[in-house]
């Protein structure tokens, strides 16, 4: 399983032709308490760069990008109830939704974990 | 991901006397208003809860500190507020609103007669909203006869405590002064060898006090009131919330130039010696839509589910838009979200049903009486 991340500060982890996908514990952090989580529907399709997701904080809203093409298979029901878990645990049992990836290629634009923590130091 | 709200302009931005001091302890520092101000320390939900809860400490020194002063001033100010100043006495605060000469609200301001016994001329101490204090002290300077002077006093910081362990807290700091006051009452004591304004008032439905510091002295008195376990310092995120659920408009959102203050439901800004007198600011026309009613009217609303209406989004009738919300977002006391915004008038009976537009989902709402958590103000003296 390997983890890739965008410059929007979501991450994609991949298993064979399926992604789970999150935000990064720094974007978590930006964002403060999050109070509810918007999620794609399971089927949807959706293409890399599209707004799938949004994140309610107390503060504001945010849109989430999808880092890959595909078909949403799973969104994660557990964050009806429990949105903080995008804060206590966003790359774990905070992710957003599972999406079967169309075009792998895709992954080759987004970066490892080295570079996307060497690029969170620059901001 | 993307914030869909950013925040003010960026221009110069300048540093508070607490800067460091914030910094020092954590918060998260964003512009606003000019100035470099905490947004949050540990999270907002934390913040806002231990303020309900216990003693919060707000740093709201971006705010404007005026001082009028001169014979006639009670009058002087009369002629472009509400307000009965002439029957203010000393040591007690009006919320009052500076009108343009249209009836539109230019600012939101507490109003405190701070005469001394002794005092030769009437002294009134004014604080407005720290976003328009420039526009403020421009009308203000423009408007005010010459004999009437108008001091900015931007050598003083404000702090906010706020919460039901303020007046204890403030106590152990002044001893006895919490309890000559109530609610909307002032005084000036010495603290440290400094003079402090002390009015038992604030912005986040709680009881509490904002005190005026010379900014030399402000991490001092900062630093001997978060010394005590039950005073933290909270950021302007949980001040938001705070005041959301009280029920106060912000201006800027929820009153601006265009709103009138019977629209805007501050009517009770509007004394009852001005209602007969006039002479404020566009008297006629604001005591016209008092007698008629406003053709839309400030309200509140709680939402269903989770998903929270921010500034902007439009309510709706079924088909019919009939309104738009001026501030909201998640509530942690209530537990849910609510809005503020203006609905006509037809529809803003409590407990009508409505419709707010999110990101193309339609949001059940309810008009709601405000305040949405109830006040906790301290209106009377103990026995």
């Amino acid at each position: 399983m390997t983890t890739y991340f965008t410059k929007d500060h979501e991450w994609i982890s991949v298993d064979g032709p399926l992604g789970t996908v999150g935000i990064t514990d720094y974007a978590q952090e930006q964002l403060g308490d999050i109070t509810f989580v918007e999620l794609p529907g399971e089927g949807d399709s959706i293409a890399k760069g599209d707004s799938v997701s949004v994140v309610d904080s107390v503060k504001a809203a945010s849109d989430v990008y999808t880092p890959v093409s595909g078909e949403v298979r799973e969104a994660n029901a557990a964050l009806a109830d429990e949105p903080e878990l995008v804060n206590s645990k966003p790359e774990g049992e905070g992710w957003l939704f599972k999406v079967l990836l169309s075009d792998a290629a895709e992954l080759d634009g987004l970066m490892d974990e080295a570079a996307y923590k060497a690029y969170v130091e620059s901001l | 991901m993307s914030d869909h709200e950013t925040d003010t302009d960026v221009e110069t931005i300048e540093t508070l006397p607490l800067d460091a001091w914030h910094r020092e302890r954590g918060a998260r520092m964003v512009p606003f208003a000019g100035y470099h101000m905490p947004i949050q320390y540990e999270g907002i939900l934390a913040e806002h809860a231990w303020t309900r809860e216990n003693a919060g400490l707000f740093d709201v020194s971006h705010m404007g500190q005026l001082m009028v002063t001169g014979d006639g001033a009670a009058e002087a100010l009369e002629a472009l507020m509400p307000g009965d100043f002439s029957a203010l006495k000393p040591g007690r605060i009006r919320y009052s609103l500076l009108l343009d000469e249209h009836g539109g609200i230019l600012d939101d301001l507490m109003v405190t007669n701070v005469t001394p016994p002794d005092a030769a001329a009437p002294e009134y101490y004014l604080v407005v909203n720290g976003a328009t204090k420039w526009e403020d002290i421009g009308h203000l300077r423009e408007h005010l006869p010459d004999e009437i002077t108008l001091s900015h006093l931007d050598e003083r910081a404000l702090l906010a405590l706020q919460g039901p362990k303020a007046a204890a807290a403030l106590d152990r700091i002044v001893p006895g002064v919490a309890d000559t006051l109530v609610f909307m009452q002032g005084t000036s004591v010495e603290w440290q060898g400094v003079q402090l304004g002390v009015a038992r008032s604030g912005y986040t439905g709680e009881d509490g006090f904002e005190l005026s510091v010379p900014a030399d002295k402000a991490v001092a008195l900062a630093d001997a009131l978060v010394a005590f376990d039950e005073v933290k310092p909270i950021g302007l995120g949980a001040r938001d919330s705070l005041r959301l659920e009280a029920g106060l408009p912000l201006y800027g959102h929820d009153i601006t130039e265009d709103t009138d203050p019977v629209a805007a439901d501050l009517t009770f800004a509007i004394s009852k010696a001005r209602r007969e007198q006039g002479g404020f600011p566009a008297a006629d026309k604001i005591l016209d839509t008092l007698a008629k009613g406003p053709s839309a009217k400030r309200v509140g609303m709680t939402i269903e589910g989770r998903m929270a209406a921010r500034e902007g989004a439009p309510v709706f009738a079924g088909q019919a838009q009939v309104g738009q919300v001026t501030s909201g977002g998640f509530a942690p006391t209530v537990g849910g979200p609510i809005a503020m915004g203006y609905v006509e008038s037809g529809h803003a009976m409590s407990g009508t049903k409505l419709q707010i537009e999110v990101r193309g989902k339609m949001l059940e709402a309810t008009v709601t009486d405000m305040p949405f958590v109830p006040h906790r103000y301290h209106r009377k003296k103990k026995a």
